[in-house]
């Protein structure tokens, strides 16, 4: 799926050993979909932040990134925060392109976003062949247990049914965020890392190019753009 | 119907109120296009109203209570733009007088508070047909005589929403400006106070004025009465109506709806709203604003607080030239092909903007389009979260295509510098966020981000002026900068306007100046305008417009010497309070889209979906 990614321009060999790394780099996209209002720009804020405020409806997509680390490797996640709201549907298929994971959020204390979700898996699974995408079912807003409308077991069980992994999230409390983000760094990698074609190398060339440049001229050259 | 021609201000008092339900008389022409409406513009809650019809202590004493309604005859506008005088005379009867709003208790909580919503609406909506003269036809047996009745308030309280302001309460009915949008079938899409359901009725009384008067070939324009004036403007599928006490023209209240009307647009392309209501005429336009209300909300709040909406000019942050300059530089070296407007924006006023070369050969960017963008980044926090990438209309560009927004803030946390760059490929998110990197990156070298922390507007006393209290100025196109950006320029609003409701007045006055200057009937050139607490002075010229306000004991004379003295003032700053040459860059486009960049779009607007959800 990597190659439908533009990717960021890569920097020649002479800068790379100005970033020495012991292990590589692998750039994940991760995408949210599910209704409006259900709190995905909450939880792409737990992700990115590990903070929660109130946000406002998103505009088109909100893009964000996280660094998670395991034992072997370091995954770059680039996550789309898609809006939920019905007039962004039509471009959404421009922000879940090539993903490596989405994250497909229903609110537990509102039926009908549950219902919705399965509308987005139903879309994804027309885009997709089955393996190339980690799907997550996350049922936000588990602290609203006493507004409860979908149960656990109906969460888990139209995952199971439909191979998805299944997680209830507290974007509010911060409850189960960084497990779900761990789990799916740990499902990717698995899934994909090894891979031909899997996950693409992320490379931090740009910035650096940039900068070293700059230091001697600020006006060279920025403008060059692409490989 | 009768039209008269009444003269500006001549209002007379006409009392209406409900209508006695019982009356019916014969159909005539406003009754048969109600009834053809009547399905889409009453849904069942609404119908309730008329059911309702019950007593109120209070007389009914509704926004347009006392209706004078006339043809504003000093208009020299086109002919077929009438407006029908819509005028009755009712006397009150018990039966029209409703005691359900002041005695909420008498129910159930909830179900009084729907009721009283509805009581209101209706009353506002009968205050409104009946000086269409219509009062007895049609609403209130529709009321009777529904099956429906008890279904509709059941539904009810399920919407109340974030906003769920009172509709039946006096606070809002006091608000200065309310604004309304619907479709030409009655079904509400937005209002700026209330929710949409509470005022179904309402509006859907709006639409039998709109088609009532249509029906006779006529364009309804504007309704007056003493307290309020009452403005249409009817844009394809979509009737916008604002109810104003602002004392504003009709004309700049007409304007201000035109914005309301872009700024759906720039989210839905009027392609695609045509397309969807050619499709499917009674459907609901809410689904697609979700979640817009805030933007639309913003926008009419800026409307009613800067000027630059009035004056239909962009406001550019004062800068050393030097500085404007190198932050021109760096966004013009940070391009990707189809690249083709990259803005810089601080505290909501535009620091620099480095357009397309071929793209502003064919349309210029009109400040219309860049207040709207201002507007969209100023009412979403949560551009603050990240980067944005949105699909984006430049109605006055083309209504009809997308551009690709890409949106984020320098200076996180504080967010108070704002980058946009827009695209036409709606696959350059890559592409056009690692400008952002550059940008950023240049910007740090040069320290850019502390200067421009440092830079205020300016004051009113920097011009030296005695008596000179605040002023707004805006220079036409000339023509060595020609396809400039329209902008003006105007000082912090200081003592004695530092206030909100002081800085409203002076905005007020502002407003009054401007619609005596373009008058339609009788322009003006110059104004001198004294006033109970200031005197204004508004001096239009084939190269600029000017309006200053000077303390009340200015004299003529004074005011005169002054202005000479303040355009001699601007003209040495203008460097530093505009963006004298806006820069360009040649973003080659990519030969697979046809060139023109924005204009060219034209295949992405048919395929944006919108269809395949009815």
């Amino acid at each position: 799926m990597g190659e439908n990614l533009p990717r960021v321009p890569r920097g020649s060999q002479l800068h790379s050993d100005t970033l020495s790394r012991p292990v590589r780099t692998l750039r994940v996209k991760m995408v949210l979909l599910g209704s409006s209002g259900v709190g995905k720009s909450s939880l792409a804020m737990r992700f990115g932040k590990d903070e929660f405020r109130n946000t406002s409806p998103t505009v088109g997509c909100a893009y964000l990134t996280r660094v998670v680390h395991l034992s072997n490797v370091t995954l770059r996640f680039e996550i789309w925060d898609t809006a939920g709201q019905e007039k962004y549907h039509s471009v959404t298929p421009l922000y879940y392109r090539g993903a490596h994971a989405a994250l497909l959020v229903y609110d537990i204390s509102q039926r009908e976003t549950f219902i919705r979700a399965q509308v987005w898996l139903k879309e994804l699974e027309n885009q997709y062949t089955p393996g190339s995408t980690v799907i997550w079912l996350v049922g936000n807003k588990g602290d609203l247990v006493e507004d409860r409308q979908v149960s656990v077991q109906e969460g888990q069980s139209l995952a199971n049914d439909r191979g998805l992994s299944f997680m209830e999230t507290s974007a509010l409390s911060g409850e189960q965020i960084s497990e779900l983000l761990l789990a799916v760094a740990h499902r990717v990698y698995e899934c994909m890392g090894e891979q031909q074609g899997g996950l693409s190398d992320w490379q931090e060339t740009p910035l650096v190019d940039l900068h070293h440049k700059d230091t001697f001229s600020p006006f060279a050259s920025c403008c060059k753009v692409g490989p | 119907m009768e039209r008269d021609n009444h003269q500006e201000g001549v209002a007379e008092g006409v009392k209406i109120c409900d209508p006695p339900a019982e009356s019916n008389p014969p159909a005539d022409t406003l009754a048969t296009s109600l009834s053809l409406l009547g399905n889409h513009m009453f849904p069942d809650p609404v119908e309730r109203n008329y059911g309702t019809t019950v007593n109120r202590e209070e007389p009914v004493d509704s926004l347009l209570s006392d209706v004078s309604a006339e043809e504003p005859s000093l208009n020299a506008e086109s002919h077929s733009n009438q407006v029908t005088k819509l005028e009755t005379e009712e006397t009150e009867s018990p039966e029209c007088q409703n005691n359900v709003a002041t005695q909420p208790s008498d129910r159930g909580a909830q179900d009084a508070a729907t009721d009283s919503d509805q009581g209101d609406s209706g009353e506002f909506v009968v205050t409104m047909l009946a000086k269409a003269k219509l009062e007895e036809q049609g609403l209130g047996m529709k009321g009777r005589s529904s099956p429906l009745l008890e279904a509709g308030t059941e539904e009810y309280p399920a919407f109340m929403s974030h906003r769920d302001e009172d509709v039946t309460a006096d606070s809002w009915r006091q608000h200065r400006k309310h604004v309304f949008v619907l479709s030409e079938a009655g079904k509400p899409i937005y209002s700026r106070y209330g929710s949409e359901e509470a005022l179904s009725s309402t509006m859907g009384v709006m639409m039998a004025l709109v088609s009532f008067v249509q029906s006779g070939d006529n364009i309804i324009r504007s309704v007056y009465s003493e307290e309020n004036t009452v403005v249409f403007l009817q844009k394809g599928p979509l009737v916008l109506v604002c109810v104003s006490s602002s004392r504003q023209s009709e004309r700049q209240l007409r304007g201000e709806l035109l914005y309301v009307y872009y700024q759906i647009i720039s989210m839905l392309t009027q392609a695609s709203i045509s397309r969807i209501f050619e499709h499917k005429k009674n459907y609901d336009l809410r689904r697609l604003l979700a979640g817009s209300e805030k933007i639309l909300d913003g926008l009419l709040n800026l409307v009613d607080s800067d000027p630059s909406f009035l004056l239909a000019a962009v406001h550019c942050l004062p800068l050393a030239s030097s500085l404007r300059d190198s932050l021109s530089q760096i966004l013009q070296k940070a391009i990707t092909p189809n690249l083709v407007f990259s803005i810089l924006i601080a505290r909501n006023q535009l620091l620099t903007i480095v357009q397309e070369k071929t793209v502003i050969e064919d349309t210029r960017l009109e400040p219309a389009d860049v207040h709207l963008l201002l507007n969209l980044i100023g009412a979403s926090s949560a551009f603050q979260a990240g980067e944005i990438w949105t699909p984006i209309c430049l109605p006055l560009f083309n209504p009809d295509c997308y551009f690709y927004a890409y949106i984020s803030y320098l200076d996180p946390p504080e967010c108070t510098v704002c980058l946009l760059l827009l695209s036409t490929d709606k696959e350059a998110f890559y592409s056009v966020a690692e400008c952002k990197r550059k940008i950023e990156e240049a910007m740090v070298a040069q320290n850019s981000l502390s200067l421009i922390a440092k830079v205020q507007s300016y004051s009113v006393s920097q011009v030296g002026v005695s008596d000179l209290r605040h002023f707004m100025y805006k220079p036409f196109d000339v023509p060595d900068n020609y396809r400039q950006l329209t902008q003006f320029t105007s000082p912090e609003m200081e003592a004695p306007y530092s206030s909100e409701e002081e800085k409203m007045r002076l905005l007020d006055l502002y407003r009054y100046m401007h619609s005596r200057i373009h008058s339609t009937s009788r322009p003006l050139k110059l104004i001198y305008h004294v006033a109970e607490r200031e005197t204004l002075l508004a001096w239009v010229t084939s190269k600029f417009e000017l309006y200053t306000c000077f303390s009340p004991l200015v004299t003529k004379a004074c005011a005169i010497t002054a202005i000479t003295k303040l355009l001699r003032w601007i003209k040495k700053e203008e460097d530093r309070l505009f963006i004298r040459y806006p820069p360009k860059y040649s973003t080659t486009p990519n030969p697979s889209k046809s060139s023109r960049g924005g204009k060219s779009d034209q295949q992405d607007s048919t395929d944006n979906g919108f269809l395949s959800l009815l």
